[in-house]
């Protein structure tokens, strides 16, 4: 528990995805079975124990410490699982049995009834350092949220197994933790695993962007074109009456979309897009987003934002892999399947037919639904591969929008850029005259353009909160963004898709920077 | 000599605008700006200023005074080393030692029957950098609270470096920069590495020079120390330097190869400071007492009556009078604010304007 608590912490504060790669190798190499297999169980939110509330954990401080100084430390510290870690009091008898191990925890706990919690966890509690403390009280409330995917634990452990990644992921459905038979694997002590059953998510194949002179080189007669969708990006697996529904990055959704995996069509793989649709029209992206990184759904939910697939590709159909055949037989069969089983809550990508590149980027430019992002490009014979291989398939986005902005606040960023301000926040003008933020960028200048704007933001900063800087308004950006979309979140009643820095205009005045109902002007239709 | 017990609080100690006032001896305690007669406990500089006609303190204290402020360290300067007496109008004035920095000492007042002692800055855990604390009772102990909070218990010290020698080992190509303050945490950082068996020169950056050779004159052997100012950028990849907290924040990481920064700081125990501050690797170490230390120290030398300054006040006053003592708080100004290079961890996140 000890060791887990140190690696959670640890891979709080690191930033970068290769040092958090590090960590976690680290962590299996150095660290015994079966605790290993529950630290990455508990990282990615497999371990599934939810057996006490705040309220029990409460009731066990309040016991122990006088509540004048336990109001006076909440009130400071402001999160209850931490104020009881720092302030839990060592024991009047020392406990003589070391700290609990992770697998020790989880073992007892997920035998123990109700009402023997509390004493567990007082026992706990008496045996562990403060880290210790806070690690089991996040994984006995919550799961420890530290910036670790599924899909980074995955590759940490095939690195450090030195097996290919995309071996392990088409495994992983199969495993249970604390994951014996996978490092039995990776250490070379024994085979790989056999799946239980045919659930696994497989990789996915992903596109390239279209470089602007691609088109030149490329045959329009040997490719195939889709509109690209403003949704997620998901896997949609059948097998035996069973479903489950895999984000990008590897992360079983399943329990967030009962309503896709019920209208499952049998026993298939398919890859696709998830959006929210009513009445046939797809709703911009910050209508999913509320159904996004949750662990159950309401009924409120499902029925306000009715969840939808629009499908891309069939992987799989009954126990034949199509993945090594060309797209257009993929293509054929899974027209088939979505004639003859017509399911629910699911729909074609239509093939948007083209002659030439010319009509092509005609149709492209005409698009301004909400929720298109712009086209795929893929090649008839493509086979389905993992990753990104060169010259299968591109996706060629839509031109950004852009909107000139004035620099309001500046904050530092991490790892290598620690010492710079990086992150910048910009506003338009309101017609009183005001500034109100639209958006936030961290990217889309040079590194000799980010010195200049730290050099900038630090010569007209006007006050300071933390990390954050508020500058003088007086620096137009010109930022490039894929959407605006309404949004109740902001104060300015928009939000920018995927917004960067595209120019930075240091010759304009601010005062001729874009005002909010200009903005306004290019909000997606419907939203 | 009366048989009464004396009269506590005693009516010969006054608070005024620079700080704690003596009248039988006319003489403040860490004034908070220039005065006559000052006795300073130790050289943080939120405690020892500037322009003081005449100074009292120990001979370290006033060597460390001497290299921060030059002329302006005081125009008289009397020494009076730890466990030494004075009388003075009446009052008779013992430095005992605080274990908070180098020459660091509690003052001990003895007068009319009855002892005060101004614990100033105070530490006990161990520190190689200097003399250990010395519990004193007294009638009325007034005491800091820099961490005056039940959440602040520091860990011991040599197991937060220990964790600062794993991820130097984890990743051997890094620059693992840690934030200290010039005056203390600096020495007392080096000391626990050259302790923990780290005997690779440690590099500093230029503001942390001085203080520790004046450490190394006084006779704490800190190793091999080179400037970080200078040194080539490739030479100090997999390295350590030890660099103001102001520092760790600015373009002077700039120089450094793929630094991990990480702070050295009691406050490191609170999860918002760690975020708001932006390190990656958060050491608690601490040379104030934490809250078991604090009440502790009351428990052992307290006999009447706490005064609470220099921090959270509230929890410490509370612990007190459940323990049946008089206690209050008192307000001193000007000890929470920040001062520039010299600064104390009085603040969780300090200067960032500044920088
Ligand atoms: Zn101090
Ligand atoms: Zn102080």
């Amino acid at each position: 528990m000890i060791r887990f608590a140190r690696l959670l912490e640890a891979l709080a504060l690191t930033p970068s995805r290769s040092a958090k790669l590090r960590l976690l190798a680290d962590h299996v190499a150095t660290t015994p079975d079966p605790d290993r297999g529950w630290a990455i169980a508990a990282l990615t939110d497999s371990v599934g124990l939810r057996n006490a509330r705040p309220a029990m954990v409460r009731a066990l401080v309040q016991a122990r410490v006088d509540p004048v100084l336990f109001a006076l430390s909440y009130d400071y510290v402001g999160d209850l699982a931490e104020t009881v870690a720092l302030i839990w009091p060592a024991p009047a008898v020392a406990p003589d049995a070391p700290p609990p191990r992770l697998g020790e925890v989880v073992d007892r706990l997920s035998a123990a009834g109700r009402a023997e919690v509390p004493g567990l966890l007082e026992g706990w509690l008496d045996r562990l350092d403060a880290g210790g403390r806070y690690a089991l009280l996040k994984l006995i409330t919550g799961a420890p949220r530290v910036g670790v995917s599924a899909r980074l634990a995955k590759t940490a452990l095939a690195n450090w197994g030195g097996q290919p990644v995309d071996a392990l992921e088409e495994l992983w459905h199969g495993l249970t933790p604390p994951y014996l038979e996978l490092f039995a694997w990776l250490e070379g002590r024994a085979g790989p695993p056999t799946p239980a059953d045919d659930l696994g998510l497989r990789p996915f194949m992903l596109a390239q962007p279209l470089e602007p002179d691609d088109l030149a080189r490329l045959d329009p007669a040997a490719f195939r074109a889709e509109w690209k969708w403003d949704g997620i990006r998901v896997q949609l697996v059948g097998c035996g009456g069973r479903g489950r529904l895999y984000a990008r990055g590897g992360d079983d959704i399943s329990p967030a979309f009962p309503d896709i995996v019920a209208a499952m069509p049998g026993d298939a793989v398919l890859d696709g897009e998830l959006l929210v649709v009513r009445d046939g029209v797809v709703a911009p992206f910050s209508d999913l987003q509320p159904r996004l990184n949750r662990k159950t759904v309401t009924a409120k939910l499902l029925r306000d934002h009715p969840a939808h697939v629009r499908l891309y590709d069939l992987l799989v159909e009954g126990d034949q892999d199509l993945r090594s055949r060309p797209f257009d037989q993929r293509r054929a069969r899974l027209e088939a399947l979505v004639a003859r089983t017509r399911p629910d809550r699911m729909d074609l990508s239509e093939l948007v037919p083209f002659t030439d590149w010319a009509a092509l980027a005609a149709v492209r430019a005409g698009a301004r639904a909400a929720a298109i992002e712009g086209l795929m490009l893929k090649r008839g014979d493509s086979a389905y591969v993992a990753g990104r291989p060169a010259g299968a398939w591109y996706k060629w986005k839509r031109d950004p929008l852009t909107a000139d902005a004035v620099l309001m606040y500046a904050q530092r960023g991490h790892g290598k850029r620690a010492s710079l301000y990086s992150d910048f926040t910009f506003g338009v003008w309101r017609d009183d005259g005001t500034l109100v933020p639209v958006g936030k960028a961290y990217f889309g200048f040079t590194d000799e353009e980010l010195r200049a704007l730290d050099r900038w933001v630090r010569s007209h900063t006007v006050r300071t909160f933390g990390p954050v800087r508020e500058v003088t308004p007086a620096l137009v950006l010109e930022i490039a963004f894929d959407s605006l979309q309404r949004s109740t979140r902001h104060k300015s009643g928009v939000a920018m898709r995927f917004p960067r820095i595209h120019r930075i205009r240091w010759d304009k005045p601010a005062a001729e920077a874009d005002r909010l109902a200009a903005l306004e002007r290019l909000l997606v239709p419907g939203t | 000599m009366s048989v009464l017990s004396p009269p506590v609080p005693p009516r010969w100690l006054a608070v005024h605008p620079a700080g704690l006032y003596v009248a039988p001896a006319d003489l403040y305690i860490d004034p908070t700006r220039a005065v006559p007669r000052a006795v300073v406990t130790h050289g943080h500089a939120d405690h020892a200023r500037p322009g003081h006609d005449h100074v009292l303190a120990t001979p370290e204290t006033l060597a460390i005074m001497a290299a921060r402020l030059g002329d302006r360290a005081g125009h008289a300067r009397q020494t009076l080393a730890l466990g030494e007496a004075l009388t003075v109008g009446g009052v008779t004035v013992r430095l005992a030692p605080a274990g908070h920095v180098l020459g660091s000492a509690q003052v001990v007042l003895d007068h009319q029957g009855c002892r005060v002692v101004v614990s100033g800055d105070y530490k006990r855990a161990p520190d190689p950098t200097c003399a250990a604390f010395e519990p004193v009772p007294c009638d009325v102990f007034i005491t800091e609270a820099t961490f005056g909070l039940p959440v602040f218990r520091h860990p011991p010290a040599d197991g937060e470096i220990a964790r600062l020698l794993r991820m130097h080992a984890l990743f051997p190509e890094r620059t693992i920069v840690i934030g200290v303050y010039a005056l203390g945490k600096c020495q007392r950082v080096i000391a626990l590495l050259r302790a923990a068996g780290y005997d690779r020169p440690i590099y500093l950056h230029g503001a942390l020079v001085t203080m520790c050779r004046v450490y190394e004159r006084l006779g704490v052997a800190l190793g091999e120390l080179r400037p970080a100012t200078g040194a080539d950028r490739k030479a100090l990849a997999g390295e350590i330097v030890l660099a103001p907290p102001a520092a760790t924040r600015d373009r002077w990481l700039g120089r450094l190869p793929d630094p991990m920064i990480g702070a050295a700081s009691g406050w490191m125990r609170i999860r918002q400071h760690v975020r708001r501050s932006g390190v990656e690797l958060p050491l608690v170490i601490s040379d104030h007492a934490d809250w078991d230390d604090l009440t502790r120290t009351i428990d052992e030398v307290a006999r009447a009556e706490v005064w609470v300054t220099h921090g959270r006040e509230d929890a410490l006053v509370h612990y007190a009078q459940g323990r049946g003592l008089s206690a209050r708080a008192l307000s001193l100004v000007g000890f929470d604010e920040e001062t520039g290079g010299d600064a104390d961890e009085t603040t969780p996140v300090p200067d960032e304007a500044a920088s």
